[in-house]
């Protein structure tokens, strides 16, 4: 399935798009997720490790399954306040 | 209440908004754009969010501060784009009987949104040079 990914602040900056789509195999994971966008996006992948994945709007770990219409960003530490 | 917000934030309405008569104490926070990180000079901070998931989670700490603390009103205020040094990033006004459980509460608020609400701050030097900063968020 193809998931649609949101990028925000430096995860932005470095893919320079605001989104990008993986592709993974139905039932994949958070997991899956990240090892697919660290091999497609080798820029982000540094970043990565230290950012969290979130899906529908809450951090999610890395066991969490995903589905085709889940909304699904990298959040990069942040930075707010 | 909580708001995102590209205006400059009216921390003196926001105070009125948690003043209550059944309130001695009113703590108000505000977090102002500084102008040196150790040896970094900054001349501007450029702020974004993802929207949906900011709102979420400050709803969360609203219920959370309100689960812990006898508080009256709570009210949070971020606010993104450019800001200059000096201008106010982000307003927190709580309102209390008393005065411990709104310096508590107050801290508590700001702390957390610190934490876990997805807004970033990127700073800007002199030399044009930016870097995003990295917070101890979570992870």
């Amino acid at each position: 399935m193809t998931l649609t990914i949101h990028l925000f602040a430096h995860a932005r900056e470095l893919v320079g798009a605001n989104r990008v789509a993986v592709d993974v195999p139905p039932g994949a994971t958070v997991a899956d997720v990240r090892a697919a966008l660290a091999a497609s996006f080798p820029v982000l992948a540094s970043l990565l490790a230290n950012s969290a994945i979130a899906v529908n709007h809450d951090f999610a770990d890395a066991t969490s399954i995903l589905h085709e219409n889940d909304e699904i960003a990298v959040i990069p530490p942040v930075s707010g306040g | 209440m909580f708001r995102l917000t590209t205006d400059a934030i009216d921390y003196h309405a926001l105070t009125e908004a948690v003043r209550h008569p059944h309130c001695g104490a009113v703590a108000l926070f505000l977090g102002t754009v500084r102008d040196l990180t150790g040896e970094e000079v900054t001349v501007f901070l450029d702020y974004e969010a993802y929207p949906p998931m900011a709102e979420k989670k400050l709803a969360e700490i609203e219920a959370e501060v309100r689960r812990r603390w006898p508080v009256q009103e709570v009210a949070m205020v971020h606010r993104l784009g450019r800001l200059g040094v000096g201008e106010v990033s982000v307003a927190v006004a709580v309102s209390c009987p008393h005065r411990a459980a709104a310096f508590d509460a107050c801290r508590y608020a700001i702390d957390t949104l610190k934490e876990l609400v997805p807004i970033w701050k990127k700073e800007n030097a002199p030399d044009g040079d930016s870097q995003w900063i990295h917070g101890e968020g979570a992870k």
